[in-house]
């Protein structure tokens, strides 16, 4: 589904991932748990080339992403990507924010594209507000608008950059659980997150990453109880 | 008492002179804002550009008009560029004043546009261009459906400033006798010497032509206003 090979990613002098290979199967949940500043972040949007990788290759569904000549916004269009910080269109309502890409990427008839819309939102619980703009919204409902606009392309991959980061704890519940499903559905998922008990409950594995490279990766089990790796070891300590 | 009299005879008798000239003012005004929104939005985006091709023909443009004055560049525009042209060919070259005037306020307007369209698009937060694109949308795309709508809300505000500068700064267009207002205005004084009450005349028809544009601008900005409320 995806295989990354040796991934490096510079911001000039600065080394940010230092060879990253992994592959991720279809319908798994990897979380990506590690140190802030320790490259999760980038590692996810370079897999949808939101940063350009320096080099190393990354193919999703047998698709060469870093291959110049690929058409970038046809890959995109597969993979539905979820921000920390939500970003809806604050111009547009959420049944619009859900259904412009259908309509503007994939030229869905405007009918078709605002029943999906009406449909994704009922999924993730909020069709009565289908009509409001999203500062109306708390930050759990905008999250969840923003998935159900990321599922509104039905993409392959869901790629969650911190989706519950952003959040009063107190709605962080309401996101997860709307992630949980998607998983239960057999989304493959790659969610980077400090939600250890989502990484525990929802995810097949867990990679931990510090300083650029995957330091150890495993099932939850093996990470959160039986982790060899020191940094992992010292990671878990402090957060657990 | 005598004098009130006159001078309330005098704008009286400069008054449909004035209106004529309020009538070019607005035409030369109407069509630099026309053609100075194009030229702007061209250059910001020229700005914004990776291509060099693009970005450093836009930032001389800019730089160069917004750091000379704009009476040299009437000046330059309508004797110079002429007499530029007449020397080389040697046939006899002359520009209308007012297509002249037009395009100077154009292309003088269109340079202070560019930075506020550019400003405009540079502080809509950088993570709708990433949610834009992210969804599949082309650079294109994302800046017609994500970005513009949103820069428009910032944009209008200070272009409506820019307007009524650029209505105010028309009045420069005398000095190669466009005949807008206060050209009609200059020609009235030097024919009965009375300065006070022709160009307190002038001004306030410029005061009413200003309010104009603000109501106008501030509907505008009112309509645009109502979905936004930003995060």
């Amino acid at each position: 589904m995806i295989e990354v090979n040796n991934l490096h990613k510079s911001f000039g002098s600065l080394k940010v991932l230092k060879g990253i290979t992994e592959k991720v199967e279809e319908s798994e949940v990897v979380c990506v748990i590690g140190p802030s500043g320790s490259g999760k972040s980038t590692f996810l949007r370079c897999l949808n080339l939101l940063e350009t990788p320096t080099s190393g290759d990354i193919w999703i569904e047998g698709k060469k992403v870093t291959d110049p000549k690929v058409d970038i916004n046809k890959i995109r269009e597969e993979v539905g990507m979820v921000f920390q910080r939500f970003n809806l269109f604050p111009h547009m309502t959420a049944l619009k924010n859900v259904a412009i890409a259908p309509m503007k990427v994939r030229g869905l008839p405007e009918k078709e594209a605002y029943d999906r819309a009406h449909d994704l939102l009922k999924k993730v619980g909020l069709e009565d507000k289908a009509n409001v703009y999203p500062s109306s919204l708390s930050g759990g409902q905008q999250q969840r608008v923003a998935i159900a606009r990321a599922l509104a392309m039905r993409p392959k991959v869901m790629l969650f950059d911190e989706p519950t980061s952003a959040l009063d704890p107190e709605m962080v519940g309401e996101v997860l659980n709307v992630m949980k499903d998607l998983a239960k559905e057999g989304m493959t998922m790659i969610v980077v997150t400090h939600e250890m008990g989502f990484a525990r409950e929802v995810g097949d594995r867990v990679l931990f990453m510090d300083d650029g490279i995957i330091v150890e990766k495993g099932t939850p089990e093996e990470i959160f109880h039986n982790a060899r790796n020191e940094r992992t070891k010292s990671f878990l300590s402090k957060i657990l | 008492m005598s004098l009130l009299a006159s001078y309330l005879e005098h704008a009286i008798n400069v008054f449909p002179s004035l209106l004529r000239g309020a009538v070019i003012t607005i035409e030369v005004t109407t069509f630099a804002i026309f053609f100075g929104l194009i030229l702007g939005t061209i250059a910001a985006f020229g700005k914004l550009s990776k291509r060099s091709v693009f970005k450093i023909p836009s930032t001389m443009y800019v730089d160069f008009i917004r750091g000379t004055p704009l009476f040299v560049q009437i000046l330059l525009f309508y004797y110079g560029i002429p007499g530029l042209i007449i020397g080389i060919t040697g046939d006899p070259f002359r520009i209308d004043p007012i297509i002249a005037g037009i395009a100077v306020c154009s292309i003088n307007s269109g340079a202070y546009n560019a930075e506020i369209v550019r400003a405009g698009i540079k502080s809509v937060d950088r993570g709708q261009m990433e949610a834009a694109r992210s969804l599949g949308m082309t650079e294109g795309q994302a800046m017609r459906e994500v970005i513009m709508p949103q820069a428009v809300r910032l944009i209008i505000p200070p272009l409506g400033n820019e307007f009524i500068a650029l209505l105010k700064d028309s009045s420069l267009l005398a000095v190669i006798s466009v005949h807008e207002l206060s050209k009609n205005g200059m020609l009235y004084v030097s024919k009965t010497f009375a300065a006070f009450p022709t160009y307190i005349s002038v001004a306030l028809v410029y005061f009413a032509l200003t309010m104009g544009i603000s109501r106008v601008l501030n509907y505008i900005e009112r309509r645009l206003g109502v979905s936004d409320r930003s995060e």
